[in-house]
């Protein structure tokens, strides 16, 4: 038996085997579902399709509300409906309605519904997001969702494993969005296509969970299946006061494999920015500097949580909002807006001029709460640029950690943030 | 499985928000869907997939969000196959199950023209394209299955004895 990396021992467990190699195709048992407001109607509509009937196992599925809350439409508010009945009908065991999660991936991990080794499948593909604990997740659409919900079980390809090794000093203007934008600079919007990615290294190691969350949220902006950081302490510490039930740690053996290894010196990498419109057009945020922007956005399941609102606080304390811009900021849960407001934090954004939407998607799909019009630049610390995504087709997206975001929201354009930032030259 | 159609090129890394913007999510009706398919890319796509039409497209088609309305709103659109450099997993996935056959085929996108005719044999894996054949691995016998009865949906349904 040759040694496996952590993927392959996940996906071995779900399928109850002792080995497994890349391009085998396994039928594997899943331990948890998720599905939200988006993906919910069609999964539905399908679960129908197939015959109906009853959930496999109602206290593994969970049910989000985030895209659009509260209902922005007529359609959205039925859908809604639709799904609350679902959830009523089947005893749904977990579900989020409007108020009382946030934004799906953030709930998923905060309220411990993610376990280390565990085999996720969300209807959403940036549920790669949950590797940063050590678990197997990967997003499918409405009909694998809809088999799954019947039958708790899915086909998976092995993928084989590309690992990325962090080395040098991370500096303290630094963020996990910074280092993950340089990789798909790096490796490309394909470069890990069908893979998993596995994040390792002594910067990884020293890097705070809100990080690692943002780097596994962006695996699939690889083309990745999944996104994975072998567990630690800084695991388990998250997890305490979250998961209450057992869970197996499992790591990576000794000579484990990998279709491709990269290895980036964090000590020098600038902030970056992705530009319009591919997540791959990385540059450093010198070379960007000066772009006027519209609408500056911070949220999302990638950079919507307590420490990305710490530092725009950081940035933003003092300072306005320039008069030629706007500021959005979207806390991802309610229990980040909660603890937000308890530090203080939503206090100085408020002061700075910066309008705090609900948890909710928002603006990151487009539908409400800032969309943009035809000619509007949008830099975001969200996870995607595409034609469109944020509004209208002539619209333009730059991607960018909280920092930048919030330096540019002063400016008014595109803005280095260490000139905002404390202690640093 | 044989499919012959009419060639409708498309570029590299055709993701699925220029597929079916975010605004149209939410509507579950595939002719509904169908209307709008590449509209995000130009809004006079829809106009120029007309049943029958194959599509070619470059590296890592159908990247970005899990929406399986991409797919179906190209099959709705008369898009018999989807013939790729190469596809984002997620995508790869939803069309399976959508019944929408896809087929991984290096070469393809630089060789053929819009307006070609081409025929794709999913079975012994072969592309035609003018004067010219390309091999693919072929698909695996259980997505073939899949793609036999349509797509997951009336696959499931035999699984459980269910009519189709
Ligand atoms: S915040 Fe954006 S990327 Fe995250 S789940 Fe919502 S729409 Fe998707």
């Amino acid at each position: 038996m040759k040694p496996m990396n952590i993927a392959e021992k996940i996906l071995a467990k779900a399928s109850g085997r002792d080995y497994v190699e890349p391009g085998e195709i396994v039928d594997a048992k899943v331990d948890k579902v998720m599905f939200h407001d988006l993906t919910g109607p069609m999964t539905l509509k399908v679960f129908e399709e197939m015959g109906g009937g009853s959930v496999w196992n109602p206290d593994r599925i969970v049910v989000i509300f985030d895209h659009i809350v509260p209902a922005s439409s007529i359609t959205a508010a039925e859908n809604h409906v639709k799904l609350r009945k679902f959830v009523k009908v089947q005893g749904i065991k977990w579900f989020y309605d409007v108020g009382r999660g946030g934004i799906c991936h953030q709930v998923m991990v905060e309220k411990g519904h993610v376990c280390p080794g565990e085999l996720i499948i969300g209807a959403d593909s940036h549920t790669c997001m949950y590797g940063a604990l050590g678990a197997f997740a990967t997003g499918v659409g409405a009909t694998d969702m809809a088999a799954t919900l019947l039958t708790g079980r899915i086909w998976l390809r092995v993928p084989e494993a590309v690992m990325v090794r962090y080395t040098g000093k991370m500096p303290r203007y630094l963020s996990g969005k910074d280092l993950i934008l340089y990789t798909i600079g790096e490796i490309g919007a394909d470069g890990a296509n069908y893979k998993a990615v596995i994040y390792s290294g002594d910067v990884i190691r020293g890097l705070p969970m809100d990080d690692r969350f943002t780097m596994s949220n962006m695996a699939v902006e690889m083309g990745a299946k999944t996104g994975i950081v072998e567990p630690d302490d800084v695991t388990l510490s998250y997890l305490k006061d979250r998961v209450s039930e057992c869970f197996t740690i499992l790591g990576s053996d000794r000579g484990a494999e990998y279709s491709e290894e990269y290895e980036f010196d964090v000590s020098d990498i600038e902030p970056q920015v992705a530009c319009p419109y591919r997540v791959d057009n990385v540059r450093p945020v010198s070379e960007v500097e000066g772009i006027s922007v519209d609408q500056a956005f911070i949220g999302s399941c990638t950079n919507g949580r307590l420490s990305d609102l710490r530092i725009a606080a950081e940035v933003l304390k003092g300072h306005k909002v320039s008069r030629d811009t706007r500021l959005i900021v979207i806390p991802a849960s309610q229990d980040v807006y909660r603890e937000a407001l308890r530090e203080g934090l939503i206090d100085v954004l408020l002061e700075s001029g910066a309008m705090i939407c609900n948890p909710t998607c928002g603006p990151c799909i487009g539908v409400h709460l800032g969309v943009l019009s035809s000619g509007e630049v949008c830099i975001a610390s969200i996870n995607r640029n595409f034609i469109g995504r944020m509004g209208s087709r002539e619209s333009k997206v730059y991607l960018a950690s909280p920092a930048t975001v919030a330096a540019s929201a002063i400016e008014g354009r595109i803005t280095d943030p260490r000139r905002y930032l404390k202690g640093i030259a | 499985m044989r499919i012959e159609g009419i060639v409708v090129k498309v570029g590299d890394h055709i993701d699925t928000d220029v597929i079916i913007p975010g605004r149209y999510l939410g509507i579950t009706d595939p002719s509904e869907l169908g209307k709008h398919a590449l509209e995000g890319l130009d809004p006079s796509f829809p106009a120029r997939l007309k049943p029958g039409v194959i599509l070619v497209a470059g590296r890592n088609f159908g990247c970005g969000s899990s929406r399986e309305e991409a797919p179906v709103a190209l099959k709705a659109a008369g898009v018999r196959c989807i013939v790729a450099e190469s596809f984002a997993r997620i995508f790869y996935r939803n069309a399976i199950n959508v019944g929408l056959p896809i087929v991984e085929c290096s070469g393809i996108h630089s060789y053929t023209r819009d307006g070609d005719r081409l025929s794709v044999d999913l079975s012994s894996g072969v592309v035609e394209a003018v004067g010219r054949q390309f091999r693919f691995k072929p698909l695996p016998d259980f997505i073939l299955r899949i793609l036999e009865d349509g797509g997951l949906t009336n696959y499931i349904r035999k699984l459980r004895g269910l009519p189709t």
